[in-house]
């Protein structure tokens, strides 16, 4: 049994799905490692879920 | 896309892109001068970004950058088709569809100024889509078949990369973010009407009103003389702001200099003469305008490892 030739027209696609899927992962590493520094250093977000979050508020407003 | 499970025998298959065929619609050249200016931009800049907010700041200007580019080839794949200089570009050179070339411009555009947002500031962010529209409605649609100014004010899209780095650290312009746009912005015109005395025949095939095609090479050599002189008080600004410093204005001194001697040739020169040495003074002119914009550059990194030694810096 012989195996037919890789076509050039192969290599390019399996390139595209290559370089795709790397980028996505790279993607991927980037927004994780964006969101801990940002995470870390205070920097003022939530999940907007909807429910009241005095510590996002400057602190006179924060009071009762 | 279909499989070609029988194409043994097949003498022609359809083109299919590969992954760098993409990568070349991003203008990866265009893309590494607007990675090194936006970079200086930001390490200048007197607030400190994190080293993960710094390196996204700059990996989504360059994409953004990309996107532009993939737009402007999108929309010029007929020109493009026609000069010697950008005909093996993927559009015209049938390696990718112009409709895959605006998906991936403007998916790009989308994803590069979010993530700048969300990375940096709102005012980056809106910069960077300001220099997306910029380059490609305003100066690919509009200028480039449109007016022999084309060069002038379009250059302003390639010279807004310093000041988003800029912004991205301290989320405001300032005269020194505003300088290095200057720089680059009175830099573009001569650097590029430069390449057109040496590059002619393609603007005038294509049609492109550029000044050489509609005012002639002599007016187009005083246009260089002039703006190069108009670059100088600019370049020696920069240099006394507060990212410049001794050896900047040193650096601005002698590439300003040289600069302007290699227009007044220029100027004085007529088509007999280039025609002699084969534009031997254009071309030289042309390179040395990389390096000058170049080493304008690194001076401002190097002031800043100065400052940092506590030697350099006003």
């Amino acid at each position: 049994m012989t195996f037919r030739p890789e076509h050039e027209l192969h290599r390019r696609r399996f390139s595209r799905n290559l370089g795709l899927g790397l980028t996505l992962a790279a993607f991927v590493v980037l927004v994780f490692a964006l969101t801990v520094v940002k995470v870390k250093r205070g920097d003022p977000m939530q999940g907007y879920d909807h429910t009241y979050s005095p510590a996002l508020l400057p602190k006179e407003e924060a009071q009762p | 896309m279909s499989d070609i499970g029988a194409y043994q025998g097949a003498t022609a298959t359809p083109y299919e892109p590969g992954f760098g065929d993409y990568v070349q619609l991003l203008k990866p050249r265009v893309m590494s001068l607007v990675v090194f200016t936006a970079l200086v931009g930001l390490l200048v800049a007197p607030v400190a970004l994190h080293p993960v907010e710094a390196f996204s700041a700059i990996l989504f200007i360059a994409l953004g950058a990309g996107a532009s580019g993939a737009l402007n080839m999108w929309w010029d794949a007929d020109i493009d088709a026609v000069m010697k200089r950008t005909a093996r570009r993927p559009v015209p050179a049938g390696k990718v569809q112009a409709g895959e070339a605006l998906a991936v411009g403007l998916g790009l555009s989308g994803i590069s100024i979010v993530m700048l947002w969300l990375a940096t500031n709102w005012v980056a962010a809106a910069l960077l889509a300001f220099t997306i529209f910029f380059y490609a409605v305003v100066y690919s649609m509009w200028l480039k078949r449109s007016t022999p100014q084309n060069i002038v004010i379009g250059g302003a899209a390639g010279a807004f990369p310093p000041m988003i780095g800029w912004v991205c650290a301290t989320g405001s312009v300032s005269v020194e973010a505003f300088l290095m746009f200057a720089l680059i912005f009175m830099w573009t015109p001569p650097h590029f009407w430069a390449l057109a005395l040496f590059m002619k025949e393609d603007y005038h095939t294509a049609g492109v009103p550029m000044l050489t095609v509609t005012h002639g090479r002599k007016a187009t050599r005083a246009h260089i003389l002039v703006y190069t002189l108009l670059l100088v008080p600019v370049a020696l600004g920069a240099a006394v702001t507060s990212i410049g410093g001794p050896l900047t204005l040193a650096v601005a001194v002698v590439l300003n200099a040289w600069f302007v001697i290699g227009a007044f040739r220029i100027w004085r020169r007529d088509e007999a003469m280039a025609e002699a040495d084969r534009y031997a003074v254009e071309k030289a002119f042309f390179r040395f305008s990389l390096l000058y914009l170049f080493l304008h550059f690194a001076a401002f990194l190097v002031e800043l490892a100065l400052k940092s030694a506590g030697i350099g810096g006003w």
